[in-house]
């Protein structure tokens, strides 16, 4: 069983793998896309390294919701609707999507994700120690 | 010029890992231009024939039932240059996969020595327009070029055969690769 610190090394180490960052790159606050240049294909990528490093299976659009922003149900005008919010919070328990929803433009979203929101999806995923 | 980067497989086992060999020669038009006088086989081609090698064992892995993209490279090392009269053995190893895509290590060597190592990742695609390009056939027609099905093993040690659905039954296949081969090669 891994504890926090074990968590965030692998998750570390993935990320520095998959984007070809430094170490001192990665913080718990540092955005994916925006902090670490992350692409769409990154996260192919990431979810490969994170699976075999945690021997879990994340089924598409489970770390990345994608669909939700593509759902005419969800987006107007190029805003995520308040149902859409709420669908995205409920899909992304682990993500703090507070600061999204009080302008909740498609094109942010991408964003939005987080090393720490990462941590604690894969923490939802593995039993951890402590 | 066909885009063929590699020239044959040297083995080939289900789901784990193929070898390949490109030879280098200087009949090739491009190596006059790269770069006059001073002949180098392009990385950018060492880096084909890896994801040739690594592609098809993907995509014989899951049968030819998905449309294999090199998607990503997330490393590539060079450690010497390529030249003409020069045999690249290449060799991929299935690291990862799911039913996104794969992760393959990959290297090439001249003899000895590492010439590249590299990490490539490829994606599974679903596009329609796709399918023209990405047709099973034609990835079983490379893997017979190749000659993988006749070095090939599955991982049970049996020998590598297609897909059941891709050739009216092995013997029918068996017998259309001896026709192809010269008269007087008894395999």
């Amino acid at each position: 069983m891994p504890t926090k610190e074990e968590v965030y090394e692998k998750i570390k180490l993935a990320l520095v793998d998959a984007l070809g960052v430094d170490d001192d790159e990665i913080k718990p606050q540092a955005t994916l896309v925006g902090d670490l240049g992350a692409e769409s294909i990154d996260f192919l990528d990431i979810v490969f390294r994170l699976e075999k490093a945690f021997d879990i299976k994340i089924p598409r659009g489970e770390l990345f919701p994608e669909d939700v922003l593509t759902d005419a149900k969800y987006v107007k005008d190029g805003r995520v609707t308040d149902t859409g919010v709420a669908e995205l919070k409920k899909r992304m328990p682990f993500a703090n999507l507070d600061e999204f929803a009080k302008n909740p433009i498609v094109q942010d979203f991408a964003n939005v994700l987080t090393v720490a929101d990462m941590c604690r999806f894969v923490e939802s995923k593995v039993q951890v120690a402590g | 010029m066909r885009w063929f980067w590699i020239d044959r497989f040297l083995e080939f086992e289900s789901g784990r890992y193929a070898t390949a060999v490109k030879c280098v020669s200087l009949a090739e038009d491009y190596l006059h231009d790269h770069f006059p006088q001073s002949p180098i086989f392009p990385n950018s081609l060492v880096i084909e024939g890896l994801a040739q090698t690594g592609g098809l064992l993907v995509c014989e892995h899951n049968q030819f039932t998905e449309k294999v993209i090199l998607a990503k490279l997330p490393k590539a090392q060079f450690f010497c240059e390529a030249k003409p009269g020069d045999v690249l053995t290449y060799k991929a190893t299935i690291e990862y996969e799911n039913a996104d895509g794969a992760a393959v290590s990959a290297t090439s060597h001249i003899g000895d020595r590492l010439q590249c190592q590299a990490e490539i990742v490829f994606a599974h695609l679903n596009a329609p327009w796709l399918g023209t390009f990405f047709s099973p056939e034609a990835f079983l027609s490379m893997m017979r070029v190749f000659g993988a099905y006749r070095v090939g093993h599955a991982a049970d040690g049996s020998p590598l055969l297609p897909p059941p659905g891709m050739c009216t039954s092995a013997k029918q296949f068996r017998d259309e690769q001896l026709a192809a081969l010269p008269s007087g090669i008894d395999p």
